[in-house]
């Protein structure tokens, strides 16, 4: 605020001269030659002086209140209960582990909400997978780049429950457009639910045995993890509670089913560029390992 | 009336301007120095985070001779310069080829020691952040020598063809000043790779 | 030479040569050393590429009007965005600013032509080269995924994406090599306005009586040096990354993807400093003459002027607050940028002081100034709002950067070029530009200006990151982008009535005499256009002004050197 207070002074200040400046000394003569030239004043030491003084003024005033703002944001103590997520960013979605908490998931990040009383922060920590990346969800906080092979630390604290929408903020390729943040703050409860569920295995329903095989039986594995399977790739999301995502393809895509099936068949028919190469399924096994992702809630 | 004549030069006057080329060739320095500054601002960066093979340590040798030879080599243009600014041709003759010599020993000697380091250590620009950021910042310098030495015998074989005379000394001297930065960059990548890095 | 010709006869002699062959003309341009006619060949070149890189915009913003476009592909778009910001500064913006410098400078210090000639023409061929070979890439290369051909990897082309393995076709080698090649460019001529300047002003002009266009271009250039050097270096240390297996910015191997952001900030900051500086140049030659005064505080221009060159090569990581520099960091760049701040609102104070108690024309050029002054200075505050590190947090890689900068490199420079054009015109040509057209061109770019870019904060205050090729419908950002999209129409069709301008006063326009603007500095001295040699004697001066001298001859700017003593004796009456 002090920011936009200082700025807008200043506008309001200079431009009116400016008005000013152009309404009382505009030339009133009818052609432009043949006036008398005004007095010529080439300089004055005061004036000059006082416009500089003052301007470095405000700017150690404004630097002083930054660079407070900037400590008790980077420096900000940290309470003991805070939740740490670990966060990798990939070419085009977004990995989540919670290391104190067992749990692995992707592009969807749930957090406890906090309050002023009982401050109950989320610690990301931040790398990347591949190229540049940034997170960013603006009405939680500022943004922060994912870099490999350099660790970034930042914290949210969001004080209401509700989704927050945010994206990826750093170009990294082609489907940087596509690489969308959501955040879910849940209240204790709901987020303890969640943390629950999460640690569980992958659901083993009987009635997707078939379409079980077709993933455990196709390069899926080597790219995705179901936990409680033989699949433990890592380099795409990993897919143990898929089905319980609102979202996919990193926020971009509602998950039903039509999309679902519609994705594994190719993704380019959403997000062109994704690494994700298309499965060449026939129509049965497609329907099949469509079915049993949707059952992986 | 924006027709009138401006006074011409009035003959008294002294106006002296300085030259040309020393103002450009200087110019030349400073861009050139900073694209020297990256590289090595990149070596300094990367001391001590490679992840694997070769040290300097294990590696670099003090090229105490060559760098003798290519710092003396500054000196002999520098009186190649004088030479020419007294109409002593053939003596300038002599100065430029004592420079063109010595600044040849010094590319010999980078040569055998890069040689030494590929085949004997396994050192290349590949091998690792040290690798990389050694061959590139010795080799712009070297590039810089050899473009310099070119221009140096070309002088040199003017110079012996009795072609160069006392109005082209300065044109030498911007020559020498390029020759100067040179070994001047020599001194900081020596100090910064074989003394500090090590 | 055989005779003695008068020179007033030997120029109409030139004037009523037989007309020669289009092949002998364009033989004349190609091999040509003339200052002049390689300012000129710089000027075109640079508009050229304006209207291609303008086009690029519109693309862009007819994709992004509305969400989840499919006008253009992501690919597309991304080599859209990609080549409009490097055709911008490496295409127009330097050239344009150099081919003005080319052009004025040695007539405004007395000179027959550049220091260096040939090397003039060269810097001038191998940019223009690097040019082509940058567009080239649309037809030659094949970029990411081995679909579409441009580069795409931003203008800033951050490491690793450039690196082999995310980038695999030659987007970034294309981009890498023109750059390089016009780096070459821009140093030589950088070279050659350092040493025109210092080394072939007429006898009398003291650095003290030096007019500011060419001080700023002096400072300019000493930025170029600095700037174009770590670029050009990080620019070998990709091509080695890529092609010889090296690993600057390599960070399997521990390398340092931030390495590759401080080398190319290092450049790319003074680089947009670089650029506007000469805008700055402009201003402070074409304010004073529609205000009928000198300039205010010309000691302070300068000071301000070297400041500014000085203090924009400490403040590149503004660029980079939110890479995780550390709060230590973080503040050193919050306070380096701030000061900045204080050299460049002198300089707008002083312009003010300039127009004030002035008797103001508002000539076409004039009104493009004003647009500068006033735009500039929300320009400026934006970026004081930006060097609040925490603000940036929020808003750095948004669209309130993007309007941010675009407030800076159209609403200031290129409002101050469009001016400048107006009033150097007539100099390069012999005739005037149509007054009527330019107010029309002045307005309706105004309308499209501020339709675009004051509502362009807008999207990066609600959160809209920038280089995406499409958004999402449930973020409330397609009322701002369709307005956005709707002022660049608008720019676009005001550019295109300042082309028609240009083109029809060259055969149509009145005469403009030596002196139209009744100015005062050394090229309005000499006929328009000039003849090759320039000036027929190497001129004398005695001030600052010497056409005010001339022509004031009872109260000569000669007797008021260097902003004396009281302010009260600084004043004068005019004649």
């Amino acid at each position: 605020m002090l920011v936009l207070a200082i700025t807008a002074a200043i506008f309001l200040i200079v431009a009116g001269i400016l008005a000013y400046v152009l309404v009382r000394y505009r030339s009133r003569a009818s052609n432009g030659h043949g006036e008398q030239e005004p007095p010529q004043i080439y300089g004055s030491n005061q004036i000059e002086l006082s416009w500089t003084v003052i301007p470095i003024l405000i700017v150690v005033m404004l630097f002083l209140a930054t660079t407070r703002v900037i400590y008790t944001t980077e420096h900000a103590p940290r309470p003991a209960n805070a939740l740490d997520v670990t966060v990798v960013g990939h070419q085009f979605w977004w990995e989540y582990r919670y290391p104190q908490l067992g749990v692995v998931t992707a592009n969807e990040l749930h957090v406890p909400v906090s309050d002023h009383a009982h401050p109950l922060p989320t610690y990301l920590t931040m790398s990347s997978a591949d190229t540049d990346h940034s997170f960013w969800v603006p009405r939680l906080a500022g943004k922060m780049d994912l870099i490999p092979n350099k660790v970034n630390t930042m914290w949210i604290d969001p004080q209401m429950n509700g989704l927050y929408l945010g994206q990826c903020a750093q170009y990294c390729g082609v489907q940087h457009a596509k690489m969308l943040i959501r955040v879910y703050a849940d209240s204790p409860e709901e987020f303890a639910a969640w943390v629950e569920h999460q640690r569980q295995p992958a659901v083993d329903d009987p009635a997707v045995t078939e379409g079980r095989s077709v993933f455990m039986h196709n390069a899926c594995i080597s790219c995705h993890t179901i936990r409680g399977t033989v699949a433990t790739g890592r380099f795409g999301p990993d897919l143990t509670h898929v089905g319980g995502r609102e979202t996919i393809a990193s926020g971009s895509v509602p998950n039903t089913p039509t999309n679902l099936r519609e994705f594994i068949d190719n993704p380019a028919n959403f997000k062109p560029g994704a690494l994700m190469p298309p499965m060449h399924l026939d129509t049965h096994d497609l329907d099949a390992v469509t079915a049993y992702l949707t059952t992986l809630k | 009336m924006s027709e009138a004549v401006l006074k011409s030069a009035s003959p008294n006057q002294q106006w002296t301007l300085p030259s040309r080329g020393i103002v450009g060739m200087t110019c030349l320095i400073i861009a050139e120095a900073a694209i020297f500054v990256i590289f090595v601002v990149a070596y300094i960066f990367y001391i001590g985070k490679s992840l694997t093979g070769p040290t300097p340590k294990d590696v670099l040798e003090l090229p105490i001779f060559t760098t003798i030879c290519l710092l003396s080599s500054s000196l002999t243009v520098h009186a190649a310069v004088s030479s020419l600014q007294k109409s002593k041709q053939r003596l300038c003759s002599l100065w430029l080829a004592a420079t063109v010599l010595l600044g040849g020993i010094f590319i010999a000697g980078t040569a055998n020691e890069w040689y030494d380091l590929i085949y004997k250590h396994g050192l290349t620009i590949r091998t690792n952040l040290f690798g990389t950021t050694f061959y590139s910042l010795v080799g712009l310098h070297a590039t810089h020598v050899v473009v310099g030495l070119i221009l140096l015998s070309l002088a040199l074989f003017f110079s012996m063809r009795g072609e160069m005379k006392e109005e082209h000394s300065e044109k030498l001297e911007v020559l020498s000043l390029y020759w100067h930065f040179v070994d001047g960059v020599w001194v900081i990548v020596f100090l910064v790779v074989y003394v500090l890095g090590r | 030479m055989a005779t003695q010709i008068p020179v007033n006869e030997l120029h109409d002699q030139i004037a009523h040569a037989p007309r020669r062959l289009w092949l002998e003309v364009l033989h004349d341009w190609v091999t040509t050393v003339d200052h002049k006619k390689i300012g000129l060949m710089y000027i075109a070149y640079a508009l050229f590429f304006l209207v291609v890189a303008g086009f690029e915009a519109l693309l862009m913003r007819v994709q992004l009007a509305i969400p989840n476009n499919h006008f253009v592909s992501p690919e597309v778009f991304n080599g859209l965005f990609t080549m409009h910001g490097t055709t911008m500064v490496f295409f127009v913006g330097m050239p344009i600013l150099f081919g003005f410098g080319n052009y004025l400078i040695p007539l405004m210090i007395g000179a027959r032509d550049m220091a260096f000639p040939r090397l003039n023409a060269f810097s001038f061929w191998i940019s223009a080269f690097a040019g082509f070979l940058l567009y080239f890439s649309y037809i030659g290369g094949s970029g990411l995924y081995g679909a579409g051909s441009a580069p795409d990897v931003g203008w800033f082309a951050y490491a690793p994406l450039t690196a082999r393995v995310f980038s695999p076709g030659h987007s970034t080698d294309y981009w890498t090599l023109s750059l390089l090649l016009t780096g070459i460019g821009s140093i030589g001529t950088a070279l050659n306005i350092v040493t025109t300047i210092i080394c072939m002003r007429c006898p009398g002009m003291k650095m003290s009586r030096l007019p500011l266009l060419p001080w700023i271009y002096l400072v300019m250039s000493g930025l170029t040096f600095v700037a174009i050097g770590p670029l050009t270096a990080a620019q070998i240390m990709l091509m080695l990354d890529r092609y010889v297996g090296s690993h600057f910015f390599d960070t399997q191997a521990g390398g340092s993807a931030v390495l590759w952001m401080h080398f190319f900030w290092i450049f790319g900051h003074p680089e947009v400093y670089i650029l506007v500086l000469p805008a700055f140049a402009f201003a402070n030659e074409i304010i004073p003459v529609f205000s009928r005064k000198a300039i205010f505080g010309y000691p302070a221009m300068v000071a301000a002027s070297v400041g500014i060159g000085f203090i924009s090569l400490s403040v590149w990581a503004h660029h980079m607050f939110t890479v995780g520099l550390g709060a230590g960091g973080n503040t050193f760049f919050t306070l380096a940028t701030m000061i900045i701040s204080v050299p460049t609102g002198i300089k707008i104070f002083n312009w003010l002081a300039t127009l004030w108690g002035g008797k103001i024309q508002f000539t076409a050029s004039m009104m493009f100034a004003i647009g500068f002054l006033f735009q500039f200075l929300v320009a400026g505050l934006t970026g004081i709002m930006l060097s609040v590190a925490p603000f940036d947090w929020q808003l750095g890689n948004s669209y309130f950067v993007v309007a941010h900068f675009h407030y800076v490199l159209v609403g200031a420079i290129l409002f101050m070029i469009f001016s400048a054009f107006y009033f150097w015109y007539p100099k390069m040509s012999g005739r005037m530009l149509n007054e009527k057209l330019g107010k029309w061109h002045f307005w309706l770019f105004v309308i499209g200006f501020h339709l675009t870019f004051d509502l362009m904060h807008v999207p990066g205050l609600l959160g809209m990151p920038r280089r995406i090729y499409t958004y999402e419908a449930d973020r409330g950002w397609m009322m701002w982008n369709l307005l956005v999209s709707s002022g660049a129409a608008i720019q676009a069709v005001a550019t295109l009535l300042f082309v028609y301008n240009m083109v029809w006063s060259y055969f149509k326009g009145p005469i403009a005499g030596p002196d139209p603007w009744d100015a005062w500095t050394l090229e309005w001295s000499i006929p328009s256009p000039p003849p090759s040699y320039n000036f027929a004697e190497i001129p004398t001066v005695a001030s600052r002004r010497p056409l005010w001298d001339l022509k004031h001859p009872d109260d000569p700017d000669s007797d008021y050197e260097m902003g004396q003593a009281d302010p009260h004796e600084t004043q004068k009456e005019g004649a």
